[in-house]
């Protein structure tokens, strides 16, 4: 797309530009004047004593002057810069962009489909793979998963074998390459309030076994049975199908204290996990496969 | 003429004196803490108000508007009269510029820990105080405009050249980029959009480093060094260059701040070229300052108030040497977001605008106040530990920043990158640590400076200057 609506405006921008170097250009010339000597004041003065001398402009300051003018004349000769010309060299941002991907792709893309050869759950013994894995991995993954992949409230703890769509290594690459989004809806409304969260809470708590109100969670598993067994089927161990997690195995995406479980249940969650296909390519999405399916599955440590 | 006519008018010079040295402790301290949180987290105290997002748009407005336009407003009001000959012209507007710029300050003191922000760097007061901003800005030059309007003197000092620049240009540029629709008495959303709206941020931030904090400052510079030094100005035909040429140049170099960004490649390369052609202009300011003392060399080894005077305008030099090559796409592309930039900006803050203003603030006040200083050894001890500050904070920013960039490019060889971003943050721990000990030595020497100033200002008494006649000459 052009970046001017007219000629007009890149005219515009050719006139101030290089007007405004010839323009110094003049303004040095006729200050430069070879007609005063070292030492001499101008002859006013200002509040009692201060005065000025009109020593000659440095020498060397001027060459210096003349050098930058010099310098970005060329600059804009070579380079864009003055309106829509192109400038001789025909550089572009976007193009160098493209040419730094391209050299790198030339350089490192055979490596890389060296290792898309090997099947996902076999990279793991290939340790140059698991190099590159475990780079890739801090730099685009370790801000959610942090850098051991060890998880934060919200973002999947990678190390523990506990999946939320399968730990397979197909569907690991898929997570990776498409991305996921889980939706738990809020059910503040459909429950009748905070009576009725705090009761499914209380019987969602009583899936991992731990010590509850026995009346409170009778009531929850009633209304447990009616809105949640869906997606979390009757027995609560979920749908990986669906990414809905499994609640009675005592891992918690969001947090497992009564206040956090009460909230999800509640306001619900949305869990994002973008998709790296596009962005990463193939090849790279089918290493970080390899290293993440090599963190559950012993073989990397 | 009555009393009034033939006397200056130092009330207002005096007030905007002492708010210089309380505004620069404040802002300095705010800095202080910010660059300790930077090393040490929990300094954030889980307290919105006191986390570093809104505490550092608190420090930028304090020690550039606070301390710098304080330091500006008093050293005009001072020049202006004292080298046209006259008393200030409309001295109520001049007093309504004090109660008005202080609101402006207390305002930002109130609103930016709360987290009202316009979001737009060294802009991020909300439009009500942006009102109040530009009414007072009004004011001033119609003071500064006027007295010049009266002036007993043809010529016009070269100082009052750069104040009148710098008035107007800064106006300009406030107006354009804070334009603004609001929504609420507390929220407003700018005019422009997109990389427009950064364009015009990056033209307003960089002038206001070039008018505020440079064409003022070297207003400052072109009335305290002669007059403190005692010697003629060096070349007058290189002022008449580097006022223009500066005033020209500077207007072209916001570009460079958006280098590899989706400004446009034409605008992005007439940044650059402009940011070289402006090392030349700005070092005839350095030349112009330094030269002036040319015949009087010896006066350094005895006189602390000229140290910092000429050692501010070595740091001009330095900066804007600095600033030119950091343009440069290829420099930039490493420099770029790294603690390069940071270093950068205080080299020029502190070693450049800070020490001028202090310069100026000790020839001044104990004018203001008919008396000597109290103690020359404590300007002594201050300019020493100012300038070990200063050079703690810009070489540790400087390495830490160098190594942020190259941490940020290196790659392995199967095409990976080196490090993650939390081992580079890692890494720049150690060099955190000494910036904040230099931002503290600073400080402290700004508490010294305050001290010696109390007891100066302590034994003085309002003075009273009869205005002299100009000089024959003229």
């Amino acid at each position: 797309m052009s970046d001017f609506t007219s000629e007009f405006w890149s005219w515009f921008i050719i006139a101030i530009a290089g007007g405004g170097i010839i323009w110094l250009f003049f303004l040095l010339q006729g200050t430069n004047k070879a007609d005063t000597e070292e030492g001499v004041p101008t002859g006013h003065v200002w509040d009692e004593d201060l005065q000025e001398l009109n020593n000659p402009l440095p020498r060397w300051w001027l060459f210096m002057f003349y050098f930058t003018m010099v310098f970005a004349i060329g600059y804009l000769i070579l380079y864009p810069g003055m309106g829509s010309f192109k400038g001789l060299l025909g550089w572009t941002e976007i193009g160098e962009y493209e040419q730094e991907v391209a050299d790198a792709d030339a350089e490192f893309g055979p490596l890389f489909a060296q290792f898309e050869k090997t099947p996902v759950s076999e990279l793991s013994s290939n340790a140059a793979a698991m190099k590159a894995g475990e780079r890739l991995f801090v730099t685009y993954c370790a801000v959610c998963h942090g850098s051991d992949a060890r998880g934060a409230p919200g973002f999947p703890n990678l190390r523990d074998g506990d999946w939320l769509y399968g730990g397979d290594a197909a569907v690991i690459e898929q997570s990776i390459s498409h991305g996921r989004a889980g939706v738990m809806p809020a059910w503040e409304a459909p429950l009748g309030g905070e009576e009725g969260v705090n009761q499914v809470a209380t019987y969602v708590m009583s899936l991992s076994g731990r010590d509850v109100d026995a009346t409170l969670a009778e009531a929850g598993k009633t209304k447990f049975d009616m809105f949640c067994v869906a997606c979390h089927q009757p027995d609560g161990t979920g749908n990986q199908a669906l990414g809905a997690p499994n609640l009675a195995d005592n891992v918690w995406l969001y947090g497992g204290s009564p206040r956090s479980i009460k909230e999800t249940i509640a306001k619900g969650r949305n869990g994002i996990m973008p998709a790296h296909s596009e962005f990463l390519g193939k090849a790279k999405v089918h290493i970080l496969a390899g290293y993440i399916y090599s963190l559950s599955n012993g073989s990397a440590e | 003429m009555n009393n009034e006519t033939m006397t200056y008018d130092y009330t207002v010079v005096r007030q905007f004196a002492i708010t210089t040295i309380i505004l620069g402790i404040v802002g300095m301290t705010v800095g202080v803490l910010i660059a300790s949180q930077m090393a040490w987290p929990v300094l954030n105290f889980d307290t919105s108000w006191l986390s570093f997002g809104r505490l550092r748009p608190l420090h930028t407005n304090a020690v550039v508007f606070g301390f710098g336009g304080s330091a500006l407003f008093a050293t005009s009001y001072y020049v202006v009269q004292r080298t046209c000959h006259v008393r200030l012209f409309a001295p109520k507007l001049a007093q309504f510029t004090f109660i008005g710029w202080m609101l402006v300050i207390a305002s930002a003191v109130v609103t930016l820990p709360m987290g009202l922000t316009s979001s737009k760097e060294y802009a991020e007061l909300e439009w009500p105080i942006d009102i109040l901003i530009t009414v007072v800005w009004v004011a001033y030059a119609v003071v500064f405009f006027g007295t010049i309007a009266k002036r007993r003197v043809k010529h016009i000092y070269v100082a009052n050249w750069f104040f009148g620049a710098f008035i107007l240009t800064v106006a300009m540029l406030h107006i354009v980029n804070s334009a603004a629709v609001p929504v609420s008495l507390f929220k407003s959303y700018s005019a422009y959009s997109g990389v427009q709206d950064a364009m015009v941020q990056w033209w307003y931030g960089h002038n206001a480093v070039g008018f505020f904090l440079t064409a003022g400052f070297l207003g400052i510079m072109y009335y305290f060094i002669p007059k403190q030094a005692e010697r003629p100005v060096y070349s007058y035909r290189l002022s008449v260059v580097h006022f223009w040429a500066l005033s020209f140049t500077y207007i072209w170099a916001g570009p460079h701040h958006l280098h590899y960004t989706a400004l446009p490649d034409w605008t992005q390369s007439l940044g650059m070229a402009f940011s070289l052609i402006l090392l030349a202009p700005s070092w005839g300011g350095m030349i112009n300052g330094i030269m002036t003392l040319s015949g009087a060399w010896e006066k350094l080894r005895s006189d602390p108030i000229l140290k910092f005077l000429i050692v501010s305008v070595s740091f001009y030099g330095m900066s804007t040497f600095e600033g030119p090559m950091m343009a440069i796409k290829t420099v930039n592309a490493l420099s770029h977001y790294t603690d390069w930039t940071v270093g950068h900006v205080h080299s020029g803050a502190l070693g450049w605008v800070a020490m001028v203003s202090i310069g100026a603030m000790y020839f001044l006040i104990p004018k203001l106040f008919d008396t000597e200083i109290y103690s020359q050894k404590l300007i002594e001890t201050h300019f020493w530990i100012a300038t070990i500050g200063i050079v703690l904070y810009i070489t540790s920013m400087w390495i830490s920043g160098i190594m942020q960039g190259l941490m940020w490019r290196a790659i392995n060889n199967d095409g990976t990158l080196t490090y993650s971003f939390v081992e580079s943050v890692q890494a720049m721990h150690p060099f955190y640590i000494v910036r904040a000990s230099g931002g503290l030595l600073f400080l402290t020497g700004m508490l010294i400076m305050a001290y010696n100033m109390t007891r100066t200002i302590a034994k003085g008494k309002a003075a009273v200057a009869v205005i002299p006649e100009p000089a024959a000459a003229h």
